[in-house]
């Protein structure tokens, strides 16, 4: 009897935690959502800021994560692959590949304002590259390695091993196997690695701080080698740069309920895919 | 069949990536980045600016004075905004490149100091305020006010604001650390409003009928003893150029200095140079 | 000729590979070259328990204790909200929910765990912020608790989802074999499911605190920046990362404070760093203890 009870205060509890997680991170999704829809338009989507950044629309913020997002995942996701490649495909179980192993796990775990500082001293300083799209880029890319390291690694392993010998037993060399079997049947699996990193990085703001952001500018970045808006960097200049806070705050809303959207609908996406992908495997 | 999917829709991504890069690539180029006192006034103007002139683009970023500076020095900006003069080390680290910075002031910026309307004191000397924020005085009846507590809000260290207060008022000397540092004027205001013992500081444009603004050393900080020089918590804005102002950078700091431009600069909450 | 092709490929790839650490390395020196000038130009103890941050003044004190204390009050806030809610909830999804409600909820936590920290930031100061001044009856609504308040939330998620892989791995027998003498489900997940994963959750936890130490733009926006030794968690604070982040821009390049900013990441990437090396040594345990190899 007092075993029930004890078991029934105990289920209730947890609940409870799942609960006030979930009524936590609705309010911020509500609030958003409900702020935001009011100032969203299709001009919004697709003007330039106006009047001193207190009418008009944010295309260039959103382009500037575009452009952020896609370029950041060009420069990581052939890295991150010929990392995973290497891992799962030939590393010898070995104190480098602990080594690397350990690398990549610390990497993760790195502030992400120490890659600004990074980005900021190599990229921008060292190499010349200046505050642009390009520094922006690598500087993120850095940053979401790890996670495609580990996306890419999942896939690779996932393949069945069956594969992988009866290619070679048909005479494939280790690279063709890896070419014309591996890597088709992981393909799937590390887009999804790399669509869920697409997640990250379009949110990300202190890298971009003092790498690629800019204030104000109309139209979109002319080369790779020009600062951009965006949007995440943009709700935090409105709130803190501003001078018009009654106007500004509602685009900072609206700005705030675009990046939610983008990042939750892609890794919502992503997630979706994967779980069908592992089950696939299964 | 999945596979050629995702290349597809990869593919429709960087295309659209690529035609919107190439678009807008003819225009010419200004970057103007710095201080984010100067901020407003450089966006407004390069809003205005590139309404009558679609052809060029102009990019304005925050930073800080500094910056701003280090980039004119580094070439990557050609306009520096800056709410302090260029600092001898500074001056040297440019002459050292071959750049030569030019001065050019371009708005006043005026900070008042205020309390809740309730408080009896209206004039503070300049001696009086340093007390106060150093935490030499901390009840209003050593200024001949009530008894009451003085609560110090201040803006944080990182805005341009709270560095021209300490400069101007402070002597350099320090905030006491106690004191409640808020991240815009318009904060400021809010917590003054609502605070009965609270003293702050704001730029003059902030001012309203919910706060009330001392005299300090018995001037009124309205703007014409800001521009006629007899209030003293005011510095002038600048915009650095590489050299006295050429081409499109004078088109750019003389649209600046015209009558719209001063205009638009009045708009930000700043006063005018002329 | 092929097999001088595969040499090759193999010796891409393991160059290739060396990529993470070699930006480690890369992060780790430029820190060091950027930062150390600041140790020596300031000391070292009066940098890091030197009680005055005023890097602007002339002359400057670049004492960092204030924001490391502004980082250790924030952190522990936020692991006193995080943990008991995350650990709760990934007890709850792994133990008590149904197959499909599992189903539902885990990939929910996890798109969850993708909201940015800007819009946490951007939450905080517009709703929270005001809501807590009042009320509490604060003259500020940015103070240490704020921070802490948004920075449990957003860790929350991250907490849970580790926590929950923890939980799965802990073998079906050991419930089964729980079950089988007699003890109830929660007996069977405080005495046997719990303490199994005990080191997998604890994982969960310090990577969760290495995320709240190191999270930059909501702390930025919802602490209120003072750089002062806290007393209370309703007193506004200033962690290391907000600092780097709203100083950078003001910092003269090359000077002292420049170092300094750079010497407060090098400190906050060897916390971080050391959090890690922990989390890697437990979760490594965890799975010998639990025979899953690698």
């Amino acid at each position: 009897m007092r075993k029930q009870v004890t078991q029934n205060l105990g289920f209730g509890l947890l609940f409870l935690c799942i609960t006030t997680a979930l009524f936590f991170l609705g309010t911020i999704i509500y609030f958003i959502t409900v702020r935001g829809v009011r100032i969203l338009s299709w001009d919004f989507l697709t003007e330039v800021p106006k009047e001193a950044m207190t009418a008009g629309g944010v295309a260039p913020a959103i382009m500037g994560t575009f452009y952020l997002t896609v370029g950041s995942i060009i420069i990581a996701l052939p890295l991150g692959v010929a990392c995973a490649i290497y891992l799962t495909e030939y590393s010898p179980r070995s104190f480098v590949v602990n080594i690397i192993r350990m690398s990549i796990n610390n990497l993760a775990g790195v502030p992400s304002v120490v890659f600004g500082l990074f980005g900021l001293a190599v990229f921008v300083k060292l190499f010349g590259f200046g505050v642009s799209v390009f520094s922006g880029c690598c500087t993120l890319g850095i940053l979401v390695l790890p996670q495609i390291i580990s996306a890419a690694q999942e896939a690779l392993l996932a393949v069945p091993q069956s594969y992988r010998e009866a290619s070679l037993a048909l005479g494939a060399t280790h690279w063709q196997t890896i070419r014309s079997t591996v890597l088709p049947t992981a393909l799937p699996g590390i887009m999804t690695g790399a669509i869920l990193s697409i997640g990250r990085v379009a949110g990300e703001t202190a890298p971009i701080l003092f790498t690629a952001a800019t204030f104000y500018m109309r139209g979109f970045p002319k080369s790779i080698f020009s600062e951009v808006m965006a949007l995440p960097y943009h709700i935090y200049a409105l709130m803190t740069e501003g001078t018009h806070p009654e106007q500004q705050t509602q685009i900072a809303y609206g700005c705030a309920l675009i990046l939610l959207f983008l990042v939750l609908s892609i890794s919502a996406a992503a997630i979706i895919l994967r779980q069908r992908q592992r089950k696939g495997y299964e | 069949m999945k596979n050629k999917m995702m290349f597809a829709v990869l593919a429709a991504f960087l295309s659209t990536g690529l035609i919107a890069g190439v678009y807008g690539f003819s225009a010419k180029n200004l970057t103007v980045k710095g201080s984010t006192t100067v901020l407003p006034i450089a966006q407004s103007c390069a809003e205005a600016f590139m309404n009558k002139h679609p052809d060029i683009n102009i990019s304005v970023q925050g930073g800080g004075s500094g910056v701003g500076i280090a980039s004119l020095i580094d070439g990557t900006c050609d306009i520096a905004d800056a709410s302090r003069l260029i600092k001898d080390k500074e001056m040297q680290k440019a002459k050292s490149k071959g750049i030569d910075p030019y001065e050019n002031a371009v708005a006043i910026d005026g900070i008042a100091v205020v309390v809740h309307p309730s408080n009896p004191v209206d004039k503070l000397t300049k001696d009086q305020i340093k007390d106060i924020y150093t935490g030499e005085i901390s009840n209003w009846k050593d200024l001949g006010g009530d008894n009451k507590k003085i609560a110090v809000v201040s803006r944080d260290s990182a805005s341009g604001t709270f560095e021209v207060f300490g400069e101007l008022a402070l002597d350099k000397e320090r905030v006491r650390p106690d004191a409640l540092l808020q991240a815009s004027n318009q904060a400021v205001a809010q917590t003054v409003s609502r605070t009965k013992g609270a003293i702050g500081y704001l730029g003059l444009s902030y001012l309203s009928p919910r706060i009330k603004a001392v005299a300090v050393n018995g001037v009124e900080p309205t703007k014409s003893n800001v521009v006629d020089g007899s209030y003293m918590l005011a510095r002038n804005l600048f915009m650095y150029t590489d050299g006295a102002p050429q081409g499109l950078v004078k088109k750019f700091i003389d649209f600046v200095l015209s009558e719209d431009g001063q205009k638009l600069a009045e708009k930000a909450g700043y006063i005018p140079v002329n | 000729m092929d097999r001088l092709k595969e040499k090759i490929y193999k010796w891409i790839f393991t160059l290739l590979a060396f990529a993470s650490l070699f930006f480690l390395v890369g992060i780790t020196l430029t820190l060091f070259i950027e930062g150390l000038p600041a140790f020596q130009e300031v000391g070292f103890f009066d940098f890091i328990l030197g009680q005055d941050w005023y890097p602007t003044y002339s002359p400057p004190d670049y004492g960092i204790l204030p924001l490391i204390l502004g980082t250790l009050w924030v952190t522990i806030g936020a692991v006193l909200i995080c943990v008991p809610i995350g650990v709760g909830s990934a007890l709850f999804i792994n133990e008590i929910a149904g197959k499909r409600l599992k189903s539902i909820l885990k990939p929910i936590i996890e798109i969850l765990a993708g909201i940015p920290s800007i819009v946490y930031g951007f939450f905080g100061m517009v709703i929270v912020a005001p809501f807590i001044q009042k009320l509490l009856n604060l003259p500020v609504g940015l103070t240490a608790f704020t921070g802490s308040l948004m920075l449990g939330i957003m860790a929350t998620p991250t907490v849970c989802s580790i926590s929950e892989d923890a939980l799965s791995c802990v073998p079906r027998s050991f419930r089964e074999a729980s079950l089988a003498v007699g003890a109830t489900r929660w007996q069977t997940l405080t005495k046997v499911t719990f303490p199994a994963a005990a080191s997998g959750i604890s994982t969960s936890i310090i990577l969760g605190m290495s995320r709240a130490v190191g999270e930059t733009m909501t702390v930025l926006m919802v602490t209120g920046g003072a750089a002062v030794i806290p007393h209370t968690f309703f007193q506004a604070v200033r962690p290391m990362t907000s600092t780097i982040a709203a100083e950078m821009g003001e910092a003269v390049m090359g000077s002292t404070h420049y170092h300094a900013l750079f010497g407060i990441g090098l400190i906050l990437f060897f916390i971080t760093f050391i959090f890690n090396i922990i989390a890697e040594l437990i979760s490594r345990r965890f799975r010998l203890k639990l025979g899953l190899g690698r």
